[in-house]
C-alpha cells in the first residue's frame, strides 16, 4: 500500500495491496500498469504514484510519445491527402485528421490548413493496432482552442515528463511567468510547446524558462522566474 | 426455380417409369441438401459451451497522463494576450473550482439518510408538541391542582404562536384565582 508509493519498480514487477475507493470498490490503473489476469505487474521503469482515492500509475521518464485517446497534442501538417491531413505527432506512427473535424468546417467549406502548419489536436482514435486519428472539435462541435496554431511564436521540444511537470496544477512555472509577461502558449502531450510571447525576446525567454525548468522544484522555479523578469525589464 | 416447380408437379406414376429416373434422384437429391440446410441454419453458429462467468472488473485501465494526474488543458495565454483562450481557461478553472468545492462539501455534508432520519425524528417531535398543546389545554381545562397552572404558564408563551397566547393565559389565571383563595 502506502509503502510501494513511491518506490522503483521495473518492468514485471509485481505490485500488491492496491488501495481500492471506498464508495465504488474500484482501482484505476494508469501508464505503466498492467493486468494479468488477478495479477497488477508494471511495464515500464519508474516510480509508482498514487493520488486520492484510487489511482496508481508510473512515473516513468519517456520521450517518445505514445498517442492516447483524449490527449491533447501539437502536430506538423505534414501531408494532404483527400479529404485528410497527415499530422506528424511525433509518435511512430503520423495520425490523421480529417478535414471535417474543424470548427464550422463543412464539405464545401475546408479549412484553411496548410502543410506546415501547426495543429493542436486531440486524439479521437488511437489504438496500438489502428493509425492514430485526430480531431480539432470537442465533444460540443466547439474549437475550445484547438486547430490551426498561427502568427509565428516558437515551437519547442522537450521531453513528456516536462509537459506534465507544467501541466500539474501545483506547478507555478506557467503562472508566474504569465504574471509578469503577456504571451500565449499551446502545450501538447506529446513533448511539444508553443509559446508566443509579446516579442522575439520574450518568447526566447519563456522558451528558455521551460527548458531549464525540468528538474527544478517550486521554490526553485519562482526564484528563476523573478531573476528572468528583472533581467528582461532591464535591472 | 421454374424446374423445380415442374418437377413437383410430376405425378408418382410418371416418376415410375424408366426414361424419369434420372429426375427422381436429383428430386431426392435435392430434399437432403434441403434438409441439410435447415440444420446449419439453427445450430451451426452456436457453440454448445457453457456460459462463460462475467466476472465484474475490479481494475480500470486508463493509460492517459491527463486524467491519472488531473493535468490542466494546455492551451493557455495570459495578461489578454488571446482573450477567446483565456476565456476557455477562466471557464475550466471554475470547473475545477467547482468540482473541489464540491469534492470538499461531500466530506463535511449531511447524507441524505441522515437528513431523513432526523426529519422523521423531528417529525415526531413536533407532532407531540402539538398534540401535547391540545391536551394540555383540555387538560388546563379540567385539571384543578397547583402544579398544572404552573407547567402551563411556563409552556405556553413558547409553544404558542402570538395570538391564541393571551386568551389561554387568562383562562389559566381565571381558573388559577377561585382556587388560591
Amino acid at each position: 500500500m502506502a509503502d510501494h508509493v513511491g518506490s522503483l519498480f521495473l518492468p514485471g514487477d509485481l505490485i500488491q495491496n492496491l488501495k481500492e475507493s471506498e464508495a465504488t470498490k474500484k482501482i484505476l490503473l494508469g501508464p505503466g500498469l498492467r493486468q494479468e489476469n488477478d495479477l497488477i505487474l508494471t511495464s515500464k521503469p519508474g516510480i509508482l504514484r498514487f493520488r486520492e482515492p484510487n489511482v496508481y500509475w508510473i512515473d516513468s521518464p519517456q520521450k517518445r510519445y505514445v498517442p492516447v485517446k483524449g490527449d491533447a497534442v501539437l502536430g506538423i501538417v505534414t501531408q494532404k491527402m483527400g479529404d485528410v491531413f497527415r499530422v506528424d505527432v511525433g509518435a511512430s506512427e503520423s495520425a490523421t485528421l480529417p478535414y471535417i473535424a474543424f470548427e464550422g468546417a463543412t464539405k464545401r467549406n475546408r479549412p484553411d490548413v496548410k502543410v506546415g502548419d501547426i495543429v493542436f489536436a486531440r486524439f479521437s482514435v488511437a489504438n496500438k493496432d489502428m493509425e492514430a486519428e485526430l480531431v480539432c472539435i470537442d465533444k460540443h462541435g466547439r474549437s475550445n482552442g484547438m486547430g490551426v496554431i498561427r502568427d509565428g511564436g516558437f515551437l519547442h521540444h522537450c521531453s513528456i515528463n516536462q509537459v506534465r511537470k507544467i501541466l500539474n496544477p501545483e506547478n507555478v512555472l506557467l503562472k508566474t511567468l504569465g504574471k509578469n509577461m503577456k504571451f500565449e502558449t499551446a502545450v501538447g502531450m506529446n513533448g511539444r510547446v508553443w509559446v508566443k510571447g509579446r516579442n522575439i525576446n520574450e518568447t526566447i525567454a519563456i522558451i528558455n524558462a521551460l527548458a531549464v525548468s525540468e528538474f527544478m522544484t517550486n521554490e526553485q522555479t519562482l526564484s528563476m522566474c523573478k531573476k528572468l523578469a528583472d533581467s528582461l525589464a532591464g535591472f | 426455380m421454374s424446374e423445380k416447380r415442374q418437377t413437383a408437379n410430376l405425378s408418382k406414376n410418371l416418376l415410375q417409369m424408366k426414361f424419369m429416373q434420372r429426375s427422381v434422384l436429383r428430386i431426392e437429391e435435392e430434399k437432403n441438401a434441403e434438409e441439410r440446410q435447415r440444420d446449419i441454419d439453427d445450430e451451426h453458429w452456436v457453440l454448445d459451451v457453457p456460459d462463460l462467468q462475467q466476472k465484474e472488473q475490479k481494475y480500470r485501465i486508463e493509460p492517459s497522463f491527463v486524467i491519472c494526474e488531473n493535468l490542466n488543458y494546455g492551451r493557455m495565454s495570459f495578461k489578454g494576450c488571446n482573450l477567446e483562450i483565456e476565456k476557455i481557461m477562466a471557464a475550466n478553472n471554475a470547473e475545477k473550482e467547482y468540482e473541489a468545492a464540491r469534492e470538499s462539501e461531500r466530506e463535511t455534508e449531511v447524507n441524505d439518510q441522515e437528513m431523513a432520519k432526523r426529519y422523521s425524528t423531528l417529525i415526531g417531535i413536533i407532532a407531540k408538541k402539538f398534540t401535547n398543546k391540545r391536551g394540555r389545554n383540555s387538560q388546563a381545562g379540567k385539571e384543578e391542582n397547583g402544579d398544572g397552572p404552573q407547567e402551563a404558564k411556563r409552556k405556553v408563551p413558547k409553544v404558542f404562536p402570538d395570538p391564541p397566547k393571551p386568551s389561554t393565559l387568562q383562562k389559566v389565571k381565571k381558573f388559577l384565582k377561585p382556587e388560591d383563595s
